[in-house]
C-alpha cells in the first residue's frame, strides 16, 4: 500500500518551482496514503497528470510533493449500452478514445495538447472545438472519486447520467487546478461516433467578417458541432464549421454551410491544420478570452489591435489568443485592452500561460466575482492550504 | 427562537409592503406544503419579496438572529424541498417574475427566479430560440425552483439538465450578501460555485436572477407514438435505437396501467391494447431527422411494434405529449392515492428492474404504474393505494422504498430529477458513504456555517457547523397523496 516518496529531479519542477519529492501512486488508496502522510508532515502537494498544462496558471508557492498520477492510467470500465466510461485520472484522453472507440463511441473532449490526461483536463477545464454542442468536461462528468487534503477518499455523482442526489462536487473540482482535492477516478457520459464528418473552411478578412459568418452559422439550422476561427496578428484568417451526422445529411448540410460562408468556402473530410490546438507556442503568452456572441466583433478587433493571434470556438464565445512574451508593460497593456473588451461583453480574460516571471507580475485572472465565497470553499476543503498553493484565483 | 422570528418579522416589515409579510395563521397554512403534500409544516413567517434587495434584507435578518429560512418558487417540487420550517421564514419568489432580457443573438435570457419555465420558451420562440429543460410541470414551475432542483425533463436526454443551461446568477448567500456567480459568457474564472448551487435544493442560498442559455429551435421535429405488447419489447427497442448511434431528443415509456390512466384523464388516444408505448421525438436538421426516423421505424418494427404513429401536425404532437406529461396527475383517475417515485438505473438494467418491480408489486398486492424517461433510465413508478384502507399507505411506502433499493443495487440513483428534499434524506446513506456525505458538508459549511438555509433537507444528519435540526420535521403520517397538482 505504501508509496515511496522519491527525491525530485529538475524535470519535476512545477512552472519553475523546484519540487522536493515525487510520489507515483498506483491506486486511490495509495493516493490517500500519500495525502495522509503529507498532511502529517505539513507538506504541500501538487498533482500532476501528463504534465501538459503544469505551466498554466501561476506557479505554486511551494511544491514539496509532486503527486504523479501517470501510473493510474487505466480505463476501468466501459459500458457501451449505457454510454458511460470510467477511467483513472492518469489515463490519457487518447487511451480513453481508443478503448471506447472500439464500440463506436467517443468521449467528446478534444485533445488540445497531446498526452493530456483525464485528471489534467478536469483540473484545468480544458476544452476544444466540440464544446459547442455537447459542452465541456464539466457537462460530461457524471461521477468522481477524489482524495481530500486530509487523505479522506470521497465520491460524488455516480454511474448514471441523470442524478440529482447530493451536491455536485464534480462541478467544483472541474477547473479547480488541484486546489480542492485530487481526482483519482472519473466517470463520463459518452456519445456515438458520427457516421460522417465534414469541415467547411472559408477565409475571413477581418473581425467584422468573422463575426458575421460565425453568427450566420450559429443562428442557422445546420447544427454545427464546432464553429472555429483561426486568425493571425492582423485579424485575417479562416473560419471553420464542423458538421457531424450521417453521410447524406453531412453532405447536404456542409453544402448549405459552404453557401453561407461564401464562394471561397472549401469542404474537407479532415480537420484543418491547428484544429483543437492552442495558438501559442512555448515561451509565448497564452490567454483565454470569453464573451457573449454579440461581442465577438469587439473582442476580435481588440485582439488585432494588440497584435494577438486568435484561435478558438467563436460559436461558443471562447477564444484563445497568443501574444509574444515581450516586455512586461506591453503584455500588461495588451491584457488590459483584451480584458476591457471581454468584460464589456459578459466575459473574462485569463492569462493561461506565460513565462514564470510574467506570471508573477501580471493580473492573470482579472476581476473574479464571489472570490470571498471561493476562499471559504478552499478553507473547508484544504484548511492548511497545502494543495497546489498559489495556483488559483486570488492566491488560493 | 420566538424573539428571533419577531425580530425578522420586524425587519421584513421595514423593507416589504404590508401584503408581502404574512403572519396570519390561516394564511400561513396555505404554504404548509409543496407538491409533496403528505409533509405539512406551517411556517412561522411567510415573506413575498418583490426584489432581490428586500429578499436579501430578510435573509440578512435571518442570519443575524439565527432564524432558518426556506426558499419557495411555485411550490411544485415532489420531494418536499420547499417544506417550510416551523420556526423559520418561508421566502416565496413568486412576485419576482420578470423576464428581464431575451437576447437570441447571444443565446441568452435573463430572468427573475419566479418566472415560469414555459414562459421563457414562449418569450424566446419569436426569435427562433427556446429554453431546453422541460420538466413535466413546466407550465407552472419556476426557474428558481428549477435551479434549486437541477430540474430535468423529457428532452434532457439530448440537451442536458438545468445545470447545463445556466451561465450566471445573482445569488443571496445565507449571510444576506448579494453576489454574482458565473458570467454571461462560458467558463467564468474561479471555482464553479454556480455548479454547486444548482441542484443544492436551497441549502446554499437563494438565486434572485438567472442568465439562461437559449437553444436554437430545430428545423424539424418528429414525434412518434409506438405501441408494443410488452415493456420488454419497448425496452429492447430503446436499447437498439441508442446502440444504432441515435440520440433522440426524447424517448419516453409508459406501461399498460399508466396508459389506462392517461386515457381516462386526457383521452390521448394511445394504441389499443398496448402493453407499453414509447414516445420518441427526433429533432435537428430535416435531412438528419428524415434518416433517423427511417431507422427508428425499422428498429421498432424489428422489436415487435404493432403500431407506429407519426404526429402529422402540432395538435397531434401536443396530444401525444399530453398523454405523457399528464401521467402523474392522471393516475388519480384510477387510484385515490399514489406516490410518485423517482429513481435512476443504468438503461441496460431496464428489463431486469422492471421485472423486479412487477414482482414486488405482485407479492405485495400494491399496484405500480410505470412512466419513465427510458432513454436515460430515469424511472417514475407510480405506487397506487387507497389511504382509506388501513395499512395501505404503509404498504405503498414500503413498495416505493423497495423500488429505490432496486435502483441503488443496480448502480443507479435515488433521484434523477425530483430531488432529495425532505422525502429522501434518509436514503442518502444508502447511496453514499459517510465520507462522501461528510465531504458534501464541507460545501455546506463554506456557504452556510450557521445552517440556516433550508435545514433538514437533502442530508440525513448534519455533521458539521453545528446545524440544529428542526424539531417539527420528522416524517409525518402519510396522508392524502394526490400530489402533482398541488401548487
Amino acid at each position: 500500500m505504501a508509496t515511496d516518496l522519491l527525491e525530485a529531479g529538475p524535470d519535476d519542477a512545477v512552472d519553475g518551482v523546484a519540487a522536493r519529492f515525487v510520489a507515483r501512486p498506483s491506486s486511490t488508496a495509495e493516493v490517500a496514503s500519500v495525502m495522509t502522510a503529507a498532511a502529517e508532515e505539513g507538506l504541500t502537494v501538487v498533482p500532476r497528470g501528463g504534465g501538459t498544462k503544469l505551466g498554466w496558471g501561476p506557479p505554486p508557492t511551494t511544491a514539496d510533493v509532486v503527486l504523479d498520477l501517470s501510473a493510474m492510467d487505466a480505463v476501468l470500465d466501459h459500458q457501451a449500452g449505457d454510454l458511460i466510461v470510467e477511467a483513472q485520472a492518469g489515463a490519457t484522453l487518447a487511451t480513453v478514445r481508443e478503448t471506447v472507440g472500439k464500440e463506436g463511441q467517443r468521449l467528446v473532449v478534444d485533445e488540445t495538447l497531446p498526452g493530456a490526461t483525464v485528471g489534467g483536463s478536469l483540473a484545468a477545464h480544458a476544452s476544444g472545438p466540440e464544446r459547442l454542442l455537447v459542452g465541456t468536461v464539466r457537462d460530461l462528468l457524471i461521477g468522481v472519486t477524489m482524495v481530500r487534503a486530509d487523505g479522506v477518499v470521497a465520491k460524488a455523482g455516480g454511474r448514471v447520467v441523470k442524478n440529482v442526489a447530493g451536491y455536485d462536487l464534480g462541478k467544483l473540482l472541474v477547473g479547480s487546478f488541484g486546489t480542492l482535492g485530487v481526482v483519482t477516478e472519473a466517470i463520463f457520459r459518452l456519445h456515438p461516433v458520427p457516421e460522417a464528418q465534414a469541415w467547411v473552411t472559408a477565409p475571413v478578412a477581418d473581425a467584422d467578417e468573422a463575426h458575421r459568418l460565425a453568427h450566420a452559422v450559429v443562428h442557422g439550422q445546420s447544427v454545427a458541432a464546432a464553429v472555429e476561427v483561426d486568425l493571425d496578428e492582423s485579424g485575417r484568417g479562416t473560419i471553420c464549421a464542423l458538421l457531424n451526422g450521417r453521410h447524406d445529411g453531412v453532405t447536404q448540410r456542409a453544402s448549405a454551410v459552404a453557401a453561407t460562408l461564401g464562394s471561397a468556402a472549401d469542404v474537407a473530410t479532415a480537420p484543418p491544420a491547428g484544429w483543437a490546438a492552442y495558438p501559442w507556442g512555448s515561451g509565448a503568452v497564452g490567454l483565454k478570452l470569453t464573451c457573449v456572441l454579440s461581442g465577438l466583433r469587439d473582442v476580435l478587433t481588440a485582439a488585432a489591435e494588440v497584435g494577438a493571434s486568435v484561435r478558438g470556438s467563436a460559436g461558443a464565445g471562447v477564444l484563445y489568443a497568443a501574444l509574444p512574451a515581450g516586455d512586461e508593460q506591453a503584455v500588461a497593456a495588451a491584457t488590459d485592452r483584451l480584458r476591457q473588451a471581454c468584460t464589456a461583453h459578459g466575459g473574462s480574460t485569463v492569462v493561461v500561460e506565460a513565462p514564470p516571471g510574467l506570471e508573477r507580475s501580471l493580473d492573470l485572472w482579472g476581476p473574479v466575482p464571489a472570490l470571498d465565497l471561493m476562499r471559504r470553499v478552499k478553507d473547508q476543503f484544504d484548511p492548511d492550504h497545502r494543495l497546489a498553493p498559489g495556483r488559483f484565483v486570488g492566491g488560493i | 427562537m420566538t424573539l428571533g422570528i419577531d425580530a425578522v418579522t420586524e425587519a421584513a416589515r421595514r423593507v416589504l409592503p404590508d401584503d408581502a409579510v404574512i403572519t396570519d395563521r390561516a394564511r400561513l397554512r396555505t404554504y404548509e406544503c409543496d407538491g409533496l403534500a403528505h409533509y405539512r409544516v406551517t411556517p412561522a413567517l411567510v415573506v413575498i419579496p418583490p426584489d432581490a434587495a428586500s429578499l436579501a434584507a430578510v435573509v440578512r435578518a435571518c442570519h443575524e438572529h439565527g432564524v432558518p429560512f426556506v426558499a419557495r418558487g411555485s411550490g411544485t417540487g415532489l420531494s418536499g424541498g420547499a417544506l417550510p420550517h416551523a420556526e423559520g421564514v418561508l421566502v416565496v419568489t413568486s412576485q419576482m417574475r420578470e423576464i428581464r432580457e431575451v437576447r437570441p443573438d447571444d443565446q441568452r435570457a435573463v430572468v427573475d427566479p419566479g418566472v415560469i419555465n414555459l414562459d421563457v420558451t414562449r418569450a424566446a420562440t419569436p426569435g427562433g430560440y427556446y429554453y431546453a429543460p422541460d420538466p413535466s410541470s413546466q407550465q407552472i414551475c419556476s426557474i428558481g425552483g428549477n435551479l434549486a432542483e437541477n430540474s430535468g425533463g423529457a428532452h434532457c436526454l439530448k440537451y442536458g439538465f438545468t445545470t447545463n443551461h445556466v451561465l450566471a446568477a445573482e445569488f443571496v448567500s445565507p449571510q444576506g450578501d448579494v453576489v454574482r456567480l458565473g458570467t454571461e459568457a462560458p467558463d467564468a474564472p474561479g471555482y464553479d460555485l454556480l455548479g454547486a448551487v444548482i441542484g443544492s435544493e436551497g441549502t446554499l442560498g437563494v438565486v434572485t436572477e438567472a442568465t439562461l442559455r437559449l437553444v436554437r429551435l430545430p428545423e424539424e421535429v418528429r414525434t412518434i407514438l409506438v405501441g408494443f405488447e410488452s415493456t420488454d419489447q419497448a425496452g429492447a427497442a430503446t436499447s437498439a435505437i441508442i446502440a444504432a448511434g441515435i440520440v433522440p431528443a426524447a424517448i419516453e415509456m409508459m406501461d399498460a396501467l399508466a396508459i389506462e390512466a392517461a386515457e381516462a384523464a386526457v383521452h390521448c388516444n394511445y394504441p389499443d391494447g398496448a402493453g407499453a408505448v414509447l414516445v420518441i421525438e427526433l429533432d435537428g436538421p430535416a435531412v438528419e431527422v428524415e434518416a433517423e426516423y427511417a431507422e427508428v421505424e425499422r428498429l421498432c418494427g424489428e422489436h415487435g411494434a404493432f403500431e407506429q404513429r407519426l404526429a402529422t401536425d402540432p395538435a397531434d404532437r401536443a396530444l401525444i405529449w399530453k398523454g405523457r406529461k399528464s401521467a402523474f396527475a392522471a393516475v388519480g383517475r384510477i387510484s385515490p392515492d399514489y406516490i410518485v417515485q423517482d429513481g435512476v438505473i443504468p438503461r441496460t438494467a431496464l428489463p431486469e428492474v422492471l421485472t423486479a418491480i412487477a414482482e414486488v408489486s405482485r407479492s405485495s398486492g400494491v399496484r405500480v404504474a410505470n412512466v419513465f424517461h427510458a432513454g436515460d433510465g430515469n424511472l417514475h413508478p407510480l405506487v397506487l393505494f387507497d389511504d382509506s384502507v388501513e395499512g395501505a399507505g404503509d404498504a405503498a411506502e414500503e413498495v416505493s422504498g423497495a423500488i429505490l433499493d432496486l435502483c441503488i443495487q443496480h448502480g443507479g440513483s435515488i433521484t434523477g430529477e425530483h430531488g432529495v428534499g425532505m422525502d429522501k434524506a434518509k436514503y442518502m446513506p444508502r447511496m453514499y458513504g459517510e465520507e462522501d456525505l461528510d465531504t458534501m458538508q464541507l460545501v455546506r459549511c463554506a456557504f452556510d456555517p450557521g445552517g440556516i438555509a433550508n435545514p433538514g433537507k437533502v442530508f440525513p444528519t448534519p455533521r458539521l457547523c453545528g446545524e440544529v435540526p428542526g424539531r417539527h420535521q420528522g416524517p409525518h403520517p402519510l396522508q392524502a397523496a394526490g400530489l402533482a397538482e398541488v401548487f
